[in-house]
């Protein structure tokens, strides 16, 4: 039981105590404390410190450290920003070591979400990289008595170009102190030509700790004394607690019960002793009417809509019906879904000399900071989150409610204590993607041509209402944001992978399938026909040729349909073939071809595995998942009702990567799933004849549809 | 009730006091550090907590300890040997199946199970074998592809699985 042990005496230890422990001593040159940027700084994503101490460190042992505020949730960036620091600073890419999440030690960061992290991360870090390689090639130059430019680096070491014998490594250069010096104006970042760990795919960094069991997870941490916590649950969402009787739980050895108001929780060395404490104790609850289900919600969301803001327009619409032919109408309904990541919503927070240490599965532990602070009353500096891995994310962990909980309940009972929601508790707090309604009046001229297009998005935001059609007289309204307004919904919303995006595709590219149907026209040319922006065109066309697309209108009766978006500055098309079960209704995914101009790409086999995982988990939101309500409770509570794509479920997918370095890195973890819904639907189109409205496309809808005349 | 329950854990003999209905998942877990084996669920219907029962994938999140006793469990922990990657870890690796990352020791452990069961598993049958485990981020394409290089692998070592 050696390195059990071992791994428990790792575990106990902060993330810093950790670095400290696993050697270096360097952290020493971070203390942040005195650096008045870093508190109270505003929130603003792309607001970055401008001194390249905040984004790297070289160790006295030469081993550079890339401090990010991002966190690794599977997306991969532990691999892929480690390559932009290697390549920029030149060292090899094992000589990284990554430290993410820590907010005692990385700079401020809003968030792990919406593709940001290597356009507007991973490029100003890589800036960084830049000025302390040069900074170091002018400490080298007056060491080494060379001028600097007569002077080369390879793999952490600087030598002269006419004498590479003559040479110093970064470590003696540095010998672990903090580098003062800077450089105006910066030196430029490489050109595309010549980069040689960008654009390749090494294994990835986390792989071993995660395929054998040794990647800690915020459940995973175990600290002397800590205590395990049930906490009372609700029925549903409103209701208030009448009367709590807890005194079962005193049959329970050692279980402790705290209450504040109807914050009501159990505590146990073991945690599911807690569970079953926690099920002995006997609530009355009071639960508002709510007559808001999914028959009703859409009207309900339509009387709460707010007036909406003009998302992109073009041209006098009143002006663009005049010279419409024929008109073409539409609604678009997108149903409740759930994040579901395997990994529930968890929390081990530690109180002890007056500091909290906190290990969440957050995608923003910064926020998970400022919040605990809040709740406890203390200063933010006193509040420390080290992040472990998360278990996946796809937006559902930007909230921290458990991350409160747990930190109350260690301040209420002096210990420190451990919060992992079950999985009811993790569909029942999960801030799911909204209901939402998307309208479309569209019109052609004469020659089919789309010259009108008026579109109102309701409480899915506005991404992916942007227009990027060559329509001249357009207009696109979003009423009301992903997380809601007060009323609308029962429960909470929120960001769920691309928010907005996957229902904006899924109503303009079923829109605009209808209109190429309509005109006789071959949906592929229909829609080339109205772009003029070259890399989208190129994914189409990209797509068409791998999956041997063949040009016929729809309905041609094969079960073939493509879609097409623009996200977090990538261009992406998608191609879906279909077998459609006409007495079930149930819909079979043949293949999918998918095609990605996601810019300069740093990593190809990381930025495949997130299209390979887009369109997979893009299946789910297309045929099955679709939480059930009643008011404000939760009727799917576990993965039995609530199906989520599977093996089984697995189509033949291709993808393309086109490597665009010419734009920059961009976005590449959400763009791959926003066609998925709509290339499926418009498939189901072409095989059958049946328009499908409604995401999910279940198979009661899909009969539904196959039944109209 | 605690009584002692014995059973062989990853290869050693271990026995410790313990109520008998408590679930292995959280035995493991908890009295006995070992965090691979994950929660999920909590019903048998993710995977992320299998571990093998003399050889074959359970869900330790429905086995009450005390059915271990005498038993050999192996958890991913167990999986290694002296420090060396067993071939479903190594191709899990090489692959790059796995994005989260907190599925997989379930994931690893089920392959683990089906190769014992069948060392030359068709995809199909590597699909119905897997079919109960979830991977949200949708690393399926390459787990499925993993499992075949590794048993490809096992065979041409002809060693045990």
């Amino acid at each position: 039981m050696k390195e059990q042990n071992d791994r428990k005496d790792v575990a106990r230890l902060s993330r810093r105590e950790f670095l400290k422990a696993a050697g270096g001593g360097l952290i020493v040159l971070f203390s942040w404390q005195g650096l008045p940027a870093q508190e109270g700084r505003p929130r603003a994503a792309a607001e970055l410190p401008d001194n390249f101490n905040a984004f790297l460190s070289i160790q006295a042992d030469g081993r550079v450290r890339l401090f990010t505020g991002k966190i690794e949730m599977g997306q991969g960036i532990v691999t892929s920003l480690a390559q932009m620091l290697a390549e920029e600073i030149e060292v090899e890419l094992e000589a990284i070591d990554m430290v993410m999440g820590d907010t005692d030690l990385c700079p401020f960061d809003n968030g792990t979400f919406g593709s940001l992290s290597t356009r507007f991360f991973g490029v100003p870090m890589r800036q960084a990289a830049a000025e302390a390689r040069g900074v170091l090639l002018e400490m080298a130059a007056k060491r080494l008595g060379v001028p600097a430019e007569q002077l080369m680096v390879k793999s952490g070491t600087v030598m002269d170009k006419t004498d590479t014998g003559h040479r110093i490594t970064y470590a003696d250069l540095v010998r672990g102190r903090r580098i003062e010096n800077r450089l105006f104006p910066k030196p430029p970042v490489k050109s595309a030509a010549a980069l040689s760990i960008i654009g390749k795919s090494p294994l990835r960094k986390d792989g071993i700790e995660k395929v054998t069991g040794r990647a800690l997870y915020a459940g995973d941490i175990r600290l002397p004394g800590m205590l395990y916590a049930k906490i009372l649950r609700p029925p549903a969402h409103g209701a208030r607690l009448k009367h709590v009787d807890v005194s079962p739980v005193r049959s329970v050895p050692e279980a402790r019960v705290v209450r504040e108001g109807d914050f009501v929780a159990v505590l146990h060395a073991q945690p599911d002793a807690a569970e079953k404490a926690l099920s002995m104790i006997k609530a009355q609850w009071e639960v508002p009417r709510d007559h808001r289900n999914p028959a009703t919600i859409y009207d309900h969301l339509l009387k709460k809509a707010p007036e909406g803001d003009i998302v992109s327009q073009g041209g006098d619409m009143g002006a663009g019906e005049m010279e419409t032919n024929t008109i073409h109408e539409g609604t678009y309904y997108d149903h409740y879904m759930a994040h579901a990541p395997v990994e529930p919503h968890t929390a081990t927070v530690r109180i002890a000399g007056g500091r909290v240490t906190i290990w969440p599965s957050s995608q923003r532990p910064f926020g998970a900071k400022e919040e605990v602070a809040q709740a406890l009353s203390l200063s933010a500096d006193k509040v420390h989150v080290v992040s472990p891995f998360v278990g996946g994310g796809f937006g559902g962990k930007s909230p921290n409610r458990q991350v409160v909980e747990a930190a109350r309940l260690a301040k209420l009972t002096g210990k420190p204590v451990h919060v992992q929601w079950s999985r009811a508790e993790e569909f029942f707090y999960d801030t799911f993607r909204p209901a939402a309604i998307v309208k479309i009046r569209s019109g052609t001229d004469g020659r089919g041509k789309v010259v009108f297009w008026d579109y109102d998005a309701y409480f899915c935001g506005p991404r992916g209402a942007e227009q990027f059609y060559t329509i001249p007289y357009h207009r696109e309204v979003s009423h009301g944001p992903y997380n809601g307004i007060p009323g609308a919904h029962p429960f909470g919303t929120g960001p769920w992978r691309a928010p907005g995006a996957n229902i904006n595709a899924f109503a303009r590219e079923s829109h605009l399938d209808t209109m190429a149907a309509k005109a006789g026209v071959d949906p592929l040319q229909f829609r080339l026909k109205h772009l003029d922006d070259p890399r989208l065109m190129r994914v189409l066309k990209a797509a068409a040729e791998k999956f041997g697309w063949k040009g016929l209108p729809s309905p041609s009766g094969r079960g073939q349909g493509i879609a097409c978006a623009v996200d977090a500055g990538a261009r992406v098309a998608t191609i879906a073939e279909v077998e459609v079960d006409k007495e079930s209704g149930k819909v079979r995914v043949k293949r999918l071809v998918h095609a990605q101009d996601m810019g300069l790409v740093i990593n190809p086999e990381g930025a495949r595995m997130q299209m390979e995982g887009g369109l997979t988990m893009g299946l789910g939101y297309a045929l099955t998942e679709e939480v059930r309500f009643d008011g404000g409770r939760i009727l799917d509570i576990n993965f039995d009702t609530y199906e989520i794509p599977r093996f089984s479920w697995l189509p033949r997918i291709d993808t393309i990567l086109i490597d665009n370095p010419d734009v920059g890195a961009q976005g590449g973890g959400e763009p791959p799933i926003i066609c998925v819904g709509a290339s499926i639907g418009n498939a189901i189109f072409d095989g059958t004849g049946a328009r499908l409205f409604d995401l999910p496309m279940s198979p009661e809808r899909v009969k539904k549809a196959l039944a109209k005349p | 009730m605690v009584e002692p329950v014995e059973f062989f854990l990853n290869g050693k003999s271990v026995k410790l006091p313990v109520d008998g209905e408590r679930r292995l998942l959280w035995v493991l877990r908890t009295d006995l550090g070992l965090t691979g084996t994950k929660y999920g669920c909590g019903e048998g219907v993710c995977g992320a907590c299998t571990v093998l029962v003399d050889g074959k994938a359970v869900r330790s999140c429905q086995m009450p300890v005390s059915e271990a006793r005498g038993k050999k469990i192996l958890t991913i922990e167990g999986l290694a040997e002296n420090g060396k990657l067993h071939p479903l870890q190594k191709a899990f690796l090489e692959r790059g199946a796995f994005q989260c990352g907190y599925c997989t020791p379930g994931m690893i452990v089920n392959a683990y199970g089906l190769l014992l069961d069948n060392p030359e598993p068709t995809e199909k049958e590597i699909i119905e074998a897997m079919d109960d485990n979830l991977c949200r981020c949708g690393a399926y394409v390459r787990i499925i592809q993993a499992i075949g290089i590794a048993a490809a692998e096992l065979r041409k070592r002809g060693g045990r699985t």
